[in-house]
């Protein structure tokens, strides 16, 4: 839908909180078929570059254009049934929650009953809930997360529970998705998992990924191309291997590696 | 939820049914008929009692769905239920209304109040909202006794039996069987929003805001939906006292009687619809009992009555500082695993 093959385009971010200048003057586009890495140290703005894209952070200039909107001024949900879907670096699941609905409160943007057929719930309401548990029962089989499917997310070991919050993303039928860290404090064996079903859901779902990822090894794998961000600037923007060449990218950030 | 050894679901419909299983609809026979046919075999004291337990339960149900599921702690209840009460009243008695068209009207108002004095709630949460929600209990009741001309005032309000066709509420036993019909409607109702899109988006607002309002779910929205239906079930629950109680005064409608609900809240289990109903049962019980032993130890004691109240509320505190020692997630959370350890007899884990 983009121009020219551009889905999303973020333009001269600027986002300041008090004194600390988190974003300066950021731009950068996704293209509607491309993993994006953004790489960077700690604090670099990383996830305030996403947070500016789901709308929680306004930044004070810039525009965040997606499908002919200004993302910086609509609200986060309604971004959210824009189809832009994302997981947190901290972990931010509804722990109250089984695993299963968890994914269903994500399908809260695709369902149509109202408070009535809610009130009476057997009919119509009950229909679109088995209609979309089915969706939501390929999602788990994907994830291969069945056996935990009735547990509350709050007692599940981390590994899982980053898993369950890709689920809870894919269930949302995201049009692009936003990964912050989907891998951080893995094992190897979870981080292959993980990466699997990124690259399964990139090419099954044919949209565009955004994933800010620490492992240089698996950013080199999996992305086509990767924007650094160095104390809130883009320092560099290219391939993977146009990246292992920058001289400024080898000075700030992977200096001693 | 686990299932009983042996028991497999065949489709999702299924899965997600309430009643499952032959013995649970065995028992869900057995306390109906329990529960219709209690005005037959129980004392009058045991009637009256239980006609309180139905109504509060309806109130209890709505703080549920606002603080239990929404999280949105509300320190008001009580003066929602007034609002409830007083609408009933006064349009029974001074519009000739039946109660079976004031009743729901009570219900709207309530509710509608609720939304306006939920509105904070979008920009502020935590202690900052029981804070107005405080503000609301002392603003509304301050409203009904000194509105002199519409609500009596001080000196209070009378109701008028409710009827129908013919028939009039006026015996404990009959007036047992409008509460107990009203609390099943208000208890399926809660239910089925807590299992729908509504229930799971307010957890999704109590477990994390910020998450839930990127992943697509507007707080404004659905936190005014739960300040409505908090409300709504009060005003249902004053609305039906009104009629029983015959005679409305401002001093029946306390921060106290705020706080009591909070504490059937809290024993009963927060995030449960069996919460507010083991809460309200399990405190009802403690309450007539400890009533019944103070009565024995200071009959003819000159301080007799205020020792009864007291009492009351040395039980009441103390069950809730236990409650949050030893079982914070309340008496429904533990019935639940005393379940699923009998489900999987003889495979104990
Ligand atoms: N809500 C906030 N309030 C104040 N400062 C913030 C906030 N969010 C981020 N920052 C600051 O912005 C900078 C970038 O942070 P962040 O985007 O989390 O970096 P990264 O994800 O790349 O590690 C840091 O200096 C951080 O302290
Ligand atoms: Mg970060």
């Amino acid at each position: 839908m983009g121009e020219n093959g551009i889905k999303l385009r973020a333009e001269n971010i600027n986002l300041s909180f008090g004194g600390v200048e988190a974003l300066i003057d950021v731009s950068f586009e996704l293209r509607e078929h491309e993993i994006l890495a953004i790489i960077g140290p700690n604090g670099a703005g990383k996830t305030s570059l996403l947070n500016c894209i789901n709308g929680f952070y306004r930044p004070q200039k810039g525009r965040i254009m997606y499908e002919g909107y200004d993302l910086t001024k609509v609200s986060s949900h309604k971004i959210a049934k824009m189809g832009l879907s994302r997981t947190f670096q901290n972990i931010a699941l509804y722990t109250g929650l089984s695993t299963l609905d968890n994914l269903m409160a994500a399908r809260n943007i695709r369902m149509r009953y109202n408070v009535f057929a809610a009130i009476l719930y057997f009919g119509w309401a009950h229909r679109e809930e088995m209609k979309h548990r089915r969706v939501i029962e390929d999602i788990i089989e994907f994830l291969e997360m069945e056996s935990i499917r009735k547990k509350p997310v709050g007692m599940l070991p981390y590994g899982q529970r980053k898993r369950v919050e890709l689920g809870r993303a894919l269930a949302l039928e995201p049009k692009v998705l936003l990964l912050d860290e989907p891998m951080a404090g893995m094992n190897v064996e979870e981080k292959e998992d993980m990466a699997r079903f990124i690259l399964d859901t990139y090419e099954l779902k044919k949209i565009p990924v955004i994933i800010i990822e620490h492992d240089m090894g698996l950013v080199m794998d999996i992305a086509d191309r990767i924007v650094v961000l160095d104390f809130g600037r883009k320092i560099a923007e290219g391939t993977p291997d146009e990246i292992l060449a920058n001289h400024a990218v080898i000075n700030a950030y992977l200096g001693g590696e | 939820m686990r299932l009983p050894c042996g028991i497999i679901n065949k489709s999702y419909s299924q899965d997600t049914a309430i009643v499952r299983t032959n013995l649970q609809w065995l028992l869900l026979v057995l306390a109906l008929i329990t529960l219709f046919t209690f005005p037959y075999w129980a004392s009058p004291h045991w009637i009256s009692v239980m006609i309180g337990v139905w109504i509060s339960i309806i109130g209890v149900m709505g703080l549920t769905l606002l603080t239990g599921y929404a999280g949105q702690l509300s320190l008001g209840h009580m003066a929602f239920v007034a609002i409830g009460a007083y609408t009933v009243a006064i349009l029974m008695s001074d519009l000739n209304w039946p109660f079976w068209a004031a009743l729901p009207c009570a219900g709207m108002i309530s509710g509608c109040i609720g939304v306006i004095f939920g509105l904070p709630s979008l920009r502020i949460k935590g202690f900052y909202l029981v804070i107005a929600t405080l503000a609301a209990q002392f603003i509304i009741v301050h409203i009904i006794s000194r509105w002199d001309s519409l609500t009596g005032g001080v000196f209070g309000l009378s109701v008028p039996k409710v009827t129908l066709g013919g028939f009039e509420f006026k015996s404990d036993f009959s007036y047992y069987f409008l509460a107990m019909i009203f609390a099943l409607i208000a208890i399926l109702i809660a239910k089925n929003l807590s299992r729908s899109r509504i229930g799971r988006s307010w957890i999704a607002i109590r477990d994390n805001d910020i998450a839930a309002e990127i992943m697509g779910v507007d707080p404004f929205k659905y936190k005014l939906l739960a300040f409505f239906f908090g409300c709504f079930f009060a005003g249902i629950a004053g609305g039906l006292w009104a009629p029983y109680l015959r005679y409305l005064t401002p001093e029946q409608f306390t921060l106290m009687g705020s706080v009591w609900y909070l504490g059937y809240m809290v024993i009963g289990g927060m995030g449960s619809i069996m919460g507010p109903i083991a809460g309200v049962i399990f405190i009802t019980i403690l309450d007539e009992f400890t009533a019944e032993m103070v009565t024995d130890l200071a009959t003819g004691s000159p301080v007799f009555a205020g020792f009864v109240q007291a009492s009351r509320y040395i039980v009441f505190g103390l069950a809730i500082i236990l409650f949050l020692i030893f079982e914070p997630r309340g008496i429904a959370h533990r019935w639940e695993r005393i379940k699923n350890s009998y489900r999987l007899w003889p495979f104990s884990y």
